[in-house]
């Protein structure tokens, strides 16, 4: 097999890969888009917020230990004890859903009917606070994530062995998917499988969709916002347990984890903001372009590290043929 | 009481248009002038003017032309970090002086610009790129927009950070301004007098808070709201759509040029362009005229006062004072910052400009509400 | 941390006015940030030394320490409020911990006439006192570093690298470029083909790095690398099953932080060092004594013995044997800045000196002098032990290459000089 080729497609499906994971995050950003029309700049926060969570929970650490400490002069860090991944999991949904009712309790009730860049800048407001208080709660150090089943059955790592042996055997070239990827995918598809089903055939997820439709119309109807809304925000909230538990294995829980959300952007913009497909099909496509990019063009002849601003360029490029995205809803204008 | 137009009379055209008709509120604004450009320069030290002035004052002229940008020809841009940066290397190569270079010769070199030019050419250097980046804003809209500027972002700093004739091929990609001087006083390196940056940039901040304004009551600010009120609507009485949104990314990136040079050649005297004017820096611009409101000069300047010094005065207060912790007291600024953030939104969405408006129409009336 | 923020804050309110008669260190610090993890041990390791001095011997010469913390956040503009805010403080020595605050800040202090020591980071060139004469950066630098990997690489091939193949995967920053100019001289001097491979900031994906690195095949992997962008490196090149042993990091690239979240597949992974590892060193048994069971301690006191911790203690020792050098030549207790950085010049560190400090072999001995800020560079390399999770030195302190360095030093120096006015320092 052509040598070129090969590495050609290892690039392309390994730029699939990434483009699921780049989707994890945009799909929280469309959930919230989608049902209040808020761009939700905290979304990458929520992230790093749920991760440091789940690790804190599951390490037994005792939330904000050292102010606790700075303030009673006591010396108090960890409980003592470890937890269960699928029970963190679950308790970590469970103070996500707890933020989610808060959110929209003390901030954007107050906010309802305010202009779209209004409701922006409040997310902006959360995202610093979300920020300081994971920091409060579980301290700024690093901590390595690990979710297990049971002991040694944790999120793989590393290369797909298997891939690389039959595929170099059949091909004569072993391409390499990294298993954390594999299992990133099979969860992604599980998710928006999940979030379908949910929004189609159950009845909040009905409510779902006429809101997202028409607040007023469903309204009148009799669905309460408010509910939707918590509802939203948890799911989002679900969503960025997911993202975060996927990209905190590799990199460990850390502030930078927040900034995944900038790796999402171009993704929306090229999906749309609204639409669920869309964050997939832009995932992919952004992932897939600025790989290959890189590649093709950057790495030999640009000097490297053009993955950042090619996303937004190639997604930059679809907008001026389609504004409002590739599945965005169409936008009317009238006078 | 104090503040009332009762028996301010005007009676020329003149008078009844200028830009502070009542004579109180004209007033005070020259006591401000006054303060700012006689008083400030006698008592500032360093610590004044590098940690708090200095940064207010830039991030001032900033938050103006994004305000032009945003608040009056409603087009979102998170392009600002990367204009900033065009300013600051712009202003780099011209006081170092540009080199030209044609198929590994050097073809000529510009002589070296005063310090004064070297910040005006970075304005009008980052005016054109700005409207190279604007281009899109014709079929692109609303937050799509905002997140295509940011590939202007991502680029430009990739570009600075890449190709080393902008930073004159130093070995490691920063930038330092040498000494320059203005009729022989320092402006840009260690040894420079604190009143004499405070000036320096003062001087830009109120000559672009002067342009600003003029502009954005004038022609083309009529135009640039009607644009921003509804776009389709301001096209059919004869708005010009192209010219309006290009010539308010023109100008907007202009004054966010001259900020980033001053940025640059002043305040910080090295920078880093991925450090110095990264996305942080957008955010934080685009922060700095949301909380102190859209569409309006005066929230420009409480935007960047409340971001630049809110910090600052926590930090202050939390760790001189109090004797507390850096982490934490870093930490709880964070909460607070945000926490205020959204306690202004809910108590009023428009801005600390229009908390001040209405302060204003309380205290017309003040002390007798009826 | 042991005092409640009240009583704290009565007594701060108390003792308003600063005592002027203290030994001062600021540190500028970061614990928040992308960068947190890191600058938390370092800057707890700087102030237990300090605090174990005050409790132990009662100061330095008989003047007590203090250090001021302030939070940077690993940003330049809060360096600068930083530094200016603490420099009427009396503060004797600057350490930024951050090459964009300490580009900013070498012109400052050297205005100022405050030393400033950036130990293993910041501007390489200010090795040249000639030049830089308030910058310090003993006892070693980036180029040092690079030379030193390449000189470890030497020495595991029997001398040659004659067609070897080695890659740099570096932090697209200044920071991460520094290398790159003294690779490429030390690839034409011994015939190794040279590859750069940058990743941006902050480096949360570098899947299209380390495919490019699996099509290459390049025999060995240097990394400068920080923050985020070293764990996934890591993480990535056990995925692409580089062999970790071939693998080295620069300095920043070498601590506990780096490797833990990689887990067992991190073993074997190499970095450079320029001091010891691990808490066996008696110096610890009198910071535990005397600052973590007293509840002194500046963190949570777990921090002993890793890395980070290590450096921040040992940039701390550094500047009090620098306080003892000052106090000798000038003969008063209670030095200013000026008479520090004479201090600075004028210091040297020698086995016996760091063994009487319970510090044996803790690092390379050194000699620093009015041309020379940048000490001998003698840079070291260590392994990382995944099942003991320990770091262990594999090497002895070795010189790097100074016929290649030294030139570009003069080089980048020179044009520092030109571009700035400055005359001849010595």
């Amino acid at each position: 097999m052509n040598e070129q080729l090969a590495y050609t497609i290892e690039v392309f499906a390994n730029g699939l890969m990434a483009g699921v994971l780049y989707a994890l995050v945009a799909l929280g950003f469309v959930l919230i888009y989608k049902a209040s029309g808020i761009f939700n700049y905290a979304q990458g926060v929520m992230a790093l917020f749920a991760a440091m969570t789940l690790v804190g929970i599951q390490n037994g650490q005792v939330p904000f230990a050292h102010l606790i400490n700075a303030i009673f002069g006591t010396d108090v860090h960890k409980f003592g004890w470890h937890v269960h991944s699928f029970l963190a999991i679950a308790l970590t949904v469970l103070v996500m859903i707890a933020l989610a009712w808060m959110v929209q309790r003390f901030v954007f009730r107050h906010l309802v009917g305010q202009e779209p860049i209004i409701l922006f800048m409040a997310t902006i407001g959360l995202a610093y606070f979300l920020e300081g208080v994971a920091d409060l709660m579980w301290g700024s150090e690093l901590k390595a994530l690990n979710v297990c089943a049971s002991e040694g059955a944790c999120l793989p790592q590393g290369m797909n062995v298997w891939l690389e042996g039959t595929t170099y055997e059949a091909l004569g070239y072993g391409f390499f998917i990294d298993n954390l990827d594999i299992v990133a995918s099979i969860v992604a598809v599980i998710l928006v499988a999940g979030l379908v089903i949910f929004a189609q055939y159950t009845k909040q997820g009905r409510a779902m969709r006429a809101v997202a439709d028409d607040h007023q119309a469903a309204l009148s109807v009799g669905v309460s916002l408010n509910f939707i809304w918590v509802l939203v925000w948890s799911l989002a909230g679900f969503v960025a347990l997911v993202a975060g538990i996927m990209w905190g294995a590799k990199s460990g829980v850390q502030f930078s984890l927040s900034l995944i959300a900038l790796k999402a952007l171009p993704v929306l913009m090229l999906g749309g903001f609204t639409s669920i497909p869309g964050a997939i099909v832009g995932g992919l496509i952004i992932g897939v372009g600025e790989k290959l990019f890189e590649f093709l063009i950057g790495a030999p002849f640009l000097g490297g590290a053009t993955e950042n601003w090619f996303a937004y360029m190639l997604a930059l490029l679809f907008l001026v043929f389609r504004p409002q995205g590739l599945f965005g809803e169409k936008i009317i204008e009238r006078v | 009481m104090f503040y009332r137009e009762a028996g301010d009379f005007r009676t020329t055209y003149a008078e009844d248009q200028q830009t502070f008709p009542i004579k109180f509120d004209r007033y005070r604004y020259y006591l401000v002038l006054f303060i700012a450009i006689v008083v400030v320069p006698f008592v500032v030290n360093d610590y004044w003017v590098n940690s708090l002035l200095l940064p207010f004052l830039i991030y001032a002229i900033a938050a103006i032309g994004l305000n032009i940008l945003v608040g009056y020809c409603g087009q979102v841009s998170l392009g600002t970090g990367g204009f900033m940066a065009v300013g600051a290397y712009t202003c780099y190569k011209f006081m170092t002086g540009v080199d030209i270079w044609w198929g590994g010769e050097l073809l000529f070199r510009l002589p070296e610009f005063n310090i004064f030019f070297s910040v005006i050419m970075g304005g009008v250097m980052t005016a054109l790129v700005g409207v190279l980046f604007g281009l899109p804003s014709l079929r692109i809209k609303g937050f799509y927009l905002a997140v295509a500027t940011l590939a202007a972002q991502f680029f430009l700093v990739w570009l600075f950070n890449r190709v080393s004739w902008f930073y004159n091929y130093s070995a490691s990609g920063q930038i330092s301004a040498p000494e320059r001087d203005i009729f022989g006083v320092l402006l840009t390196g260690p040894s420079v007098q604190p009143w004499a940056a405070y000036l320096f940039c003062l001087f830009f901040t109120i000559t672009c808070a002067v342009i600003a304004r003029n502009m954005t009551r004038g022609a083309s600010g009529r135009k640039w709201m009607a644009i921003r009120d509804m776009d389709i609507a301001a096209e059919i009485i004869g708005v010009n759509p192209l010219k309006a949104k290009l010539t308010a990314f023109m100008v907007s990136s202009f004054f966010i040029g001259i900020s980033g040079a001053l940025f640059f050649s002043v305040y910080l005297g090295a920078v880093e362009v991925g450090e110095a004017f990264g996305i942080t820096k957008s955010f934080l611009v685009l922060f700095m005229i949301i909380i102190g409101g859209l569409g309006s000069i005066f929230g420009s300047f409480a935007g960047a006062a409340f971001l630049v010094l809110l910090p600052v005065a926590l930090k202050v207060v939390g760790v001189d004072w109090f004797g507390w912790p850096t982490d934490i007291v870093a930490h709880l600024q964070l909460v607070i910052v945000g926490g205020l953030i959204i306690v202004f939104l809910i108590a009023e969405p428009h801005g600390i400009a229009q908390l001040w408006r209405v302060a204003k129409e309380k205290l017309r009336l003040w002390p007798f509400p009826h | 941390m042991k005092y409640k923020l009240g009583t704290m804050a009565v007594a701060a309110m108390m003792a308003a006015s600063p005592v002027m008669a203290d030994l001062v260190f600021p540190s500028l610090s970061y614990r928040t940030g992308p960068y947190a993890a890191g600058g938390i041990p370092f800057a707890d390791g700087y102030a237990d030394y300090f605090t174990m001095l005050n409790a132990r011997d009662g100061g330095i010469g008989g003047v007590m320490t203090k250090v001021i913390e302030c939070e940077t956040g690993y940003n330049t503009e809060k360096g600068v409020e930083c530094y200016e805010s603490t420099k009427g403080e009396g503060s004797l020595v600057y350490q930024p911990l951050s090459t964009g605050i300490t580009y900013q800040l070498i012109p400052k202090t050297t205005a100022d006439n405050i030393p400033m020591h950036t130990m293993g980071y910041g501007r390489t060139s200010a090795a040249n006192g000639d030049v830089f004469s308030h910058t310090f950066n003993y006892p070693a630098n980036y180029w040092n570093g690079a030379s030193g990997a390449i000189n470890y690489l030497l020495g595991e091939n029997g001398g040659s690298l004659e067609g070897k193949k080695i890659a740099l995967v570096y932090h697209n920053s200044a920071y991460g470029k520094e290398p790159i100019r003294t690779l490429q001289e030390l690839s034409k001097k011994h015939g190794f083909e040279f590859k750069e491979v940058p990743v941006d900031h902050p480096g949360q994906e570098q899947k299209s790095q380390w495919l490019q690195i699996r099509r290459d095949k390049p025999d060995y992997v240097i990394m400068y690398g920080w923050g985020v962008m070293n764990q996934v490196a890591i993480q990535e090149a056990a995925n692409i099953r580089f062999p970790m042993e071939n693998f080295i990091g620069v300095w920043w690239s070498g601590s506990e932080n780096d490797v833990l979240a990689a887990g067992d597949a991190a073993n074997g992974y190499k970095a450079l060092t320029f001091h010891g590892v691990g808490s066996d060193f008696p110096v610890f048994d009198d910071i535990k004594t005397h600052v973590t069971d007293a509840g002194n301690a500046a963190g949570a006191g777990d921090q002993i013995g890793t890395v980070l911790y290590n450096r921040g203690m040992y940039a701390a020792m550094l500047a009090a044997e620098a306080v003892k050098t000052a106090q000798e030549i000038h003969g008063v207790a209670d030095i200013n800045a000026a008479q520090m950085r004479d201090g600075m010049e004028a210091l040297e560190i020698t086995e016996e000196k760091m063994a009487a400090l319970g510090l044996p072999n803790f690092g390379p001995s050194f000699k620093v002098s009015c041309q020379n800020h940048g000490g001998d560079g003698l840079v070291g390399v260590t392994q990382w032990d995944a099942s003991s999770k320990t770091w262990s030195l594999i090497s002895d302190f070795a010189p790097s290459d100074m016929d290649v360095i030294g030139p570009l030093i003069e080089e980048d120096s020179a044009a520092y000089a030109a571009e700035n006015n400055i005359e001849s320092n010595c």
